[in-house]
């Protein structure tokens, strides 16, 4: 996974609540079996026409949103599905940070897993920042994770919060499979206690 | 240990006997009993596996099917969409690989991976199950903590057995009294998502709880945790009971004799404490709950049958109105209509919400003797082969099929129209599945949520109505 650390990029502006996952990416883009690819048909049905041409009036066909690394939205972002052909559709257009009033926990936490940072804040705070992502050329923003900072084209300062162990894992680009193997021994013993005896194992000999 | 002794919830008890591990900052190893997979989330996950050169820890715990993507007309033809093809063949590598479990695509216990779980006693009481799928919150019915994955946690569970996560917050929704004829638990969600929100749950685990919710079968409290991830909320639950009992007792993968008794003594202990801290509390009255449909683009947009269409100008934030007015023409719909009347084009009833042997009966009650209309394509998607198989047994087919009913395969179908099943643009349809978004069952298609019997009216009809009005007529 990519660390992320700081990045200073320009930020979208999508002022709506509930953009959901099936927006994000549409279903009939998930039969994908990578990763990788799936950049070109983020918010499609939004994105395109019924010919497949661009629609110039979504955000991200226009100057210089298609370069935006930043997008801001209002409540539930990502709610819907599972799928983290959501983040992973986000991060190949090139989004890195996401900042909204509020997420849905799955997508969230999905951000994470890819190297893309979410940032929760107050709806007020959303608002300027949405100003911010309206001014075109100038909306750029830098969001600093070291500091927990956003910096406002103005050059306001925002905080934020994070996990810290989210924020550690993003700064150093770790990946948590091999931090939780290293519990392997504590995983093995609670795997035999006696008290999960009546936890049944599943072969297909078992029943059918 | 010192947390026993207050009061604990339902969830905070299964969590804390799935806690292998607590981190320096509070996030706790989660041991998971159960990894359900399926075509469309694991490809990705199997290969990051193999990447790193990692096992699959625990073959004897996961099992696999295919649903999204499966057609659900004549099976014995090859799948014709390659790349349907090639997600369903890239699991049966997979599976044969690394030994996974596999319901195989000709099985007759193949089916919607949240059908098959509890009809085949894999997903049981008191456990943690996962799999990389929102609707994994359904297993919750039977007293388990069950919640939707993303991919990267999918192989995560794959090579530890375990996720890396933080407690929920307790949420606990009553729903006390009697429901009314005609109102089922699809009604009794949809009002819950109405008034807590899409993002009420954010956060929080939902407990259902009350008279009305204990009435339930199983079946209905399926369809009830199934739509906690609608509400928000990470999953959902309910307390097992005696009724949940008797549902896993001989399930094949159950527990067997003794160790049946065991578990159930177990089980018994897991209902939350009296004077338990909840964080949020909602109660609903049942007889206030009536048959419902959702008008927009968000579960959240429920309408009581006999309701209006919200205008724009009810919104004082201008986002919401602007939301509202986006909603109304893509639904093609005039702000202030009754809803009641809207003509549709298509009926769906299947999808893990409303696709098991109680929906289909409750969908054929209401269709007996009356005949599809005119323009309608109605179809019934049983949720497994063996719902089908069960459906048959009783003659439900045939009340369908001479009813102008499509009588399928297995398959989650036009839940998501990844395989053929699809709404073409402008196409309206009342579906008794779960989400209502934006092109959800085809690019430019039109849902309305709604009950199994209230779909099998609006396919008798043609157009949204009032269930109960033909309960009437059969009376
Ligand atoms: S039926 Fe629909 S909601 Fe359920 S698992 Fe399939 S696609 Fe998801």
């Amino acid at each position: 996974m990519e660390k992320f650390t700081e990045l200073t990029a320009i930020a979208a502006p999508m002022p709506n609540e509930n953009i959901d996952t099936d927006q994000i990416i549409p279903a009939r883009f998930l039969k994908t079996i990578q990763r990788t690819g799936l950049g070109k048909n983020a918010f499609a049905a939004q994105r395109y026409d019924d010919n497949g041409n661009e629609n110039p009036d979504f955000v991200l066909n226009k100057e210089p949103y298609r370069h935006a690394e930043i997008l801001i939205t209002y409540d539930n972002l990502g709610c819907g599905s599972s799928r983290e052909h959501a983040p992973w559709a986000l991060l190949d257009f090139g989004i890195r940070c996401v900042i909204a009033p509020s997420f849905a926990d799955i997508f969230f936490n999905n951000c994470f897993k890819n190297g893309i940072l979410p940032i929760r804040l107050p709806r007020e705070i959303c608002d300027e920042l949405m100003g911010d992502a309206r001014q075109g050329a100038n909306s750029r923003l830098t969001v600093d994770l070291e500091k927990q900072i956003i910096i406002r084209p103005d050059g306001n300062v925002v905080p934020f919060e994070v996990d810290p162990f989210r924020r550690h894992m993003l700064l150093e680009g770790l990946d948590d499979i091999g931090q939780t193997l290293a519990h392997d021994a504590e995983i093995s013993s609670f795997e035999h206690q006696a008290s999960r005896a009546w936890v049944p194992s599943i072969s297909m000999g078992t029943a059918k | 240990m010192p947390v026993s002794s207050s009061p604990r919830t339902l969830f905070d008890k299964i969590w804390a006997d799935h806690v292998v591990d607590r981190l320096e900052d509070g996030t706790c190893i989660l041991y998971i009993d159960r990894h359900l997979v399926h075509e469309v989330t694991s490809p990705q996950a199997f290969e990051g596996l193999r990447m790193a050169g990692r096992r699959l820890r625990r073959p004897d715990a996961t099992v696999a099917v295919v649903d999204h993507n499966v057609p659900t007309s004549d099976r014995s033809q090859p799948i014709e969409e390659p790349e349907s093809r090639l997600q369903i063949e890239t699991l049966e590598k997979n599976v044969a690989e690394f030994g996974v479990p596999y319901f195989p695509l000709r099985s007759a216990s193949q089916g919607i991976v949240h059908v098959v779980g509890p009809e085949q006693g894999i997903s049981l009481p008191g456990m943690t199950i996962v799999c990389g799928d929102s609707h994994t919150s359904t297993h919750g019915a039977l007293g388990a903590l069950a919640f939707g994955i993303g991919t990267s946690e999918v192989e995560h569970v794959m090579a530890t057995q375990t996720l890396l996560q933080k407690p929920a917050k307790n949420m606990r929704v009553s729903v006390e009294g009697k429901v009314g004829p005609g109102v089922t638990a699809k009604d009794i969600m949809l009002a819950i998502i109405g008034k807590i929100g899409t993002a009420g749950g954010t956060g929080h685990v939902i407990e259902f709880a009350g008279s009305a919710i204990r009435d339930l079968d199983m079946a209905g409290r399926m369809t009830l945790c199934n739509m906690s991830i609608e509400g928000g909320a990470k999953a959902g639950l309910i307390a097992p009971d005696e009724t949940t009992f008797a549902y896993v007792k001989g399930r094949p993968f159950a527990p067997k004799g003794e160790a049946f008794e065991q578990a159930c003594a177990y089980w018994r202990t897991l209902a939350s404490d009296e004077g338990a801290h909840f964080d949020t509390e909602v109660t609903l009255k049942a007889e206030d709950i009536v048959p419902s449909v959702t008008w927009g683009n968000s579960p959240q947009d429920v309408l009581p049958i006999d309701g209006v269409v919200p205008s724009p100008s009810d919104f004082k934030d201008p986002a919401q109105a602007a939301q509202v007015q986006r909603a109304l023409d893509y639904m093609g719909l005039t702000a202030g209509q009754k809803i009641a009347g809207t003509p549709v084009d298509v009926v769906f009833i299947g999808s893990c919400t409303n696709s098991r042997l109680e929906d289909l009966r409750a969908a054929a009650e209401v269709v007996r003797g009356r005949h599809v209309a005119k323009n309608v394509r109605a179809m019934i998607v049983p949720g497994s082969g063996l719902v089908k198989v069960a459906a048959e047994a009783e003659g439900l087919d045939k009340i369908f099929l001479d009813a102008g009913f499509e009588w399928r395969e297995a398959g989650c179908s036009m839940c998501l129209g990844m395989n053929p099943d699809r709404l073409t643009p402008g196409q309206r349809c009342a579906s008794t599945s779960n989400r209502n978004f934006e092109g959800r069952q085809g690019p430019g298609g039109r849902t309305h949520l709604c009950s199994p019997s209230m779909a099998a009216a609006a396919a008798v009809t043609g157009t949204l109505c009032d269930v109960r009005e033909l309960m009437k007529e059969t009376v």
